[in-house]
């Protein structure tokens, strides 16, 4: 992981998308020092509008959330939470434990293994490319805003009255045009610490995993993987490690895919349809 | 000022020197990296992520409320001309194909214009997709339109040929076919929009999935024989239905008043959505269904109408307010059990008893001290 210096999966040149091979981004918040680079890597890369932001008072986060203009967002998030002894000194409150803890997370688009954006875009703009990534093709999408509402982790958004790309659905491409030749995505890249790592889906899984042992063996306790893979979300192509609960990082605890609600409403509009069709025309027959 | 900073650090040097160490709290800038809640841990448990949202809210703006309304009233107006023309009120049928013709072009006009590029209107029809209610919808007002706009126009032929005493058969048949194809595709058009709104990560929308087809289906019923009736026509057939989707209404309302989702749907029952929503009910439940019951059938069409157009607005303000509130998405994915243990203390929605207790137990003396 760290230190692996140019034999980093972030650094190596590959052919993921040539190999079709699922890829995928493993962020890890307990190295992660908040420097934003990934925010403005992304940003300069994929020619991202600015935003104004104002000044929210929220910790160090002035950027809010993920959105049509903003592909990754730093979490600052402040925790009166007495966890491990993270800092010694004359911060701690004398027994050992720390009072606070300040941490940093890089939220990006999840790239659901089952996407609510993709199965609802009428216009089929949205598409899944060769690394199994969820990709918003410009060109196609006439902003109806369906996967606005359809995305259970409230990442793609329509962007309003903001040149380029006026009225589009934009959210990360996962840097499909960086993967395609075969370098890493611009934030992973850019990420001084390697709390982003991008890799092939599996073996950033097995890090994961490794890293929550190596984290809970240091008595962070809460340490827990973020992949939603028991809902019908069915796992994260961008999945986090946490300390502590999901809903502190504004990560849904429980996110579905809205076509799980198919059935019943389908069922609900022909069921409600015929009943007025029977209804009326015996209405009209027998009065 | 400066002699405070300085003298404040003496007492905490002294202190230091007499006790070993320091056990007050020390400065804390209001808005610094270190909350100021420090020392009430219990404050800031799973406090969510000061209290924004965990859903982006819809972008649809006032044409998708219309257009549910108008595309409710059209679809069944549709159903309402195919009755007409079975018994043979060839007058009612032309009244009826005015509604599902009208609302047959304003509807993609609606859906166009709220677009974020109305020029790429037609890549709706790129693609069809079962799973995307907005795809399958999207043929469906396009198989409407198809149908109840030459329909009305057809019907409009054949009725021109009556009243001059020539009747041409093919003309007829057409429109006939034409009038049918509208009251198929109409009865979906009805009823789609409320599995639209319903296949959505939104909890206030998705918990009501096999509630909204039949809310919306029963308002687009009887806004189109509200129409007819508005027209001038009176008959027994029109008033059953209008009585029968007044019921329908009532039901509804009782059944969202029972609230049995909690804090997940809650924008459907509190604050201004909650309001506009419930306005629109008991304009299109239960006064509409008194206005009927006392014989004042205009004002219980109007009465109708004017609740299906803002129950409409109703739910799309509720959509807003629930991809809003951190804590609905929370319930609906937790339970309120969970809810209650992690409230969020940043949210809009005013503080709960427990929320302020803890917050006056925080140990702000010495900060006051400071100040003072």
């Amino acid at each position: 992981m760290i230190g692996e210096g140019i034999l980093s999966s972030n650094q190596k040149p590959h052919k993921h998308v040539q190999e079709e091979v699922p890829v995928g981004f493993f962020t890890d918040p307990t190295v992660c020092i908040g420097c934003k680079a990934c925010e403005v890597a992304c940003k300069e890369w994929n020619n991202v509008p600015a935003e104004v932001n104002p000044w929210t008072g929220h910790s160090y986060d002035n950027t809010l959330s993920l959105g049509a203009s903003t592909w990754r967002h730093v979490l600052f998030l402040e925790e009166a939470k007495p966890r491990g002894p993270q800092i010694a000194g004359p911060m701690g409150n004398g027994n050992g434990q720390d009072p606070f803890r300040w941490v940093f997370l890089s939220d990006v688009c999840k790239h659901c293994e089952v996407a609510g954006c993709l199965e609802s875009c009428p216009t089929g703009a949205i598409m899944r490319t060769e690394t199994q990534s969820v990709y918003v093709q410009d060109d196609v999408c006439n902003g109806c805003g369906y996967c606005v509402v359809s995305c259970p982790f409230g990442v793609i958004d329509r962007r309003e009255n903001t040149a380029p790309g006026k009225g589009g659905a934009f959210k990360c491409t996962f840097c499909y045009d960086r993967q395609i030749s075969g370098l890493t995505p611009a934030c992973a890249k850019a990420c001084p610490t390697e709390s982003i790592r991008f890799g092939p889906l599996k073996d950033l899984q097995v890090e994961g995993r490794k890293r929550v042992q190596e984290l809970r063996a240091q008595s962070y306790q809460d340490a827990q993987l973020y992949d939603p893979t028991e809902t019908s979300v069915r796992g994260i192509h961008a999945f986090f490690l946490l300390l502590g609960r999901p809903e502190n990082y504004r990560l849904p605890p429980r996110p579905e895919v809205p076509t799980i609600y198919l059935a019943a409403a389908y069922g609900s509009v022909v069921a409600t349809a015929l009943l007025a069709l029977a209804f009326v025309l015996c209405v009209f027959a027998f009065l | 000022m400066n002699d405070r900073f300085e003298k404040r650090l003496d007492d905490l040097r002294e202190e230091a020197r007499n006790k070993g160490g320091v056990t007050a709290a020390g400065v804390k800038p209001v808005g610094g990296p270190i909350p100021a809640q420090l020392g009430a841990p219990e404050a800031m448990l799973g406090t969510g992520y000061y209290g924004l949202p965990f859903l982006k809210p819809p972008v649809w703006k006032w044409m998708i409320a219309v257009y549910f309304f108008i595309g409710g009233l059209a679809g069944m107006s549709g159903l309402i001309a195919v009755a007409a023309l079975m018994k043979g009120q060839y007058q009612m049928v032309r009244v009826a194909m005015w509604s599902a013709g009208m609302g047959g072009i304003l509807s993609p006009v609606l859906l166009t214009w709220d677009l974020g590029r109305p020029t790429r209107f037609l890549n709706m029809l790129r693609v069809f997709k079962y799973q995307s209610p907005m795809s399958v919808g999207s043929w469906i007002v396009s198989a409407f339109g198809a149908c109840a706009v030459p329909g009305l126009g057809f019907v409009e032929w054949h009725w021109q040929n009556m009243q001059g005493g020539q009747l041409t058969p093919a003309v007829q048949i057409i429109a006939a076919i034409l009038v049918i194809g509208s009251g198929m595709a109409g009865i979906f058009l009805a009823t789609y929009t409320g599995a639209l709104i319903a296949v959505t990560a939104v909890p206030a929308w998705n918990l009501h999935r096999v509630l909204l087809p039949f809310h919306f289906g029963m308002a687009g019923l009887g806004s189109a024989s509200a129409m007819v009736e508005l027209a001038g026509f009176r008959q027994p057939a029109l008033n059953v239905i209008g009585l029968f989707a007044a019921s329908a209404q009532v039901l509804v309302m009782l059944y969202l008043e029972l609230r049995k989702h909690g804090a997940a749907d809650r924008a459907l029952h509190e604050g201004k959505s909650g309001w506009v929503l419930r306005i629109g009910e008991a304009l299109e439940g239960p006064l509409a269904l008194a206005l009927r019951a006392a014989g004042l059938v205009p004002e219980a069409a109007i009465a109708f109408l004017l609740g299906a157009l803002i129950s409409r607005f109703g739910w799309l303000s509720a959509g807003t307010a629930c991809a809003n509130d951190p804590e609905a998405v929370l319930a609906s994915q937790c339970g309120d059990k969970r809810l209650a243990e992690s409230r969020f203390p940043h949210a809009l929605e005013p503080a709960t008893a427990s929320s302020q207790q803890s917050r006056s137990s925080l140990p702000r003396k010495n900060t006051k001290e400071h100040k003072a």
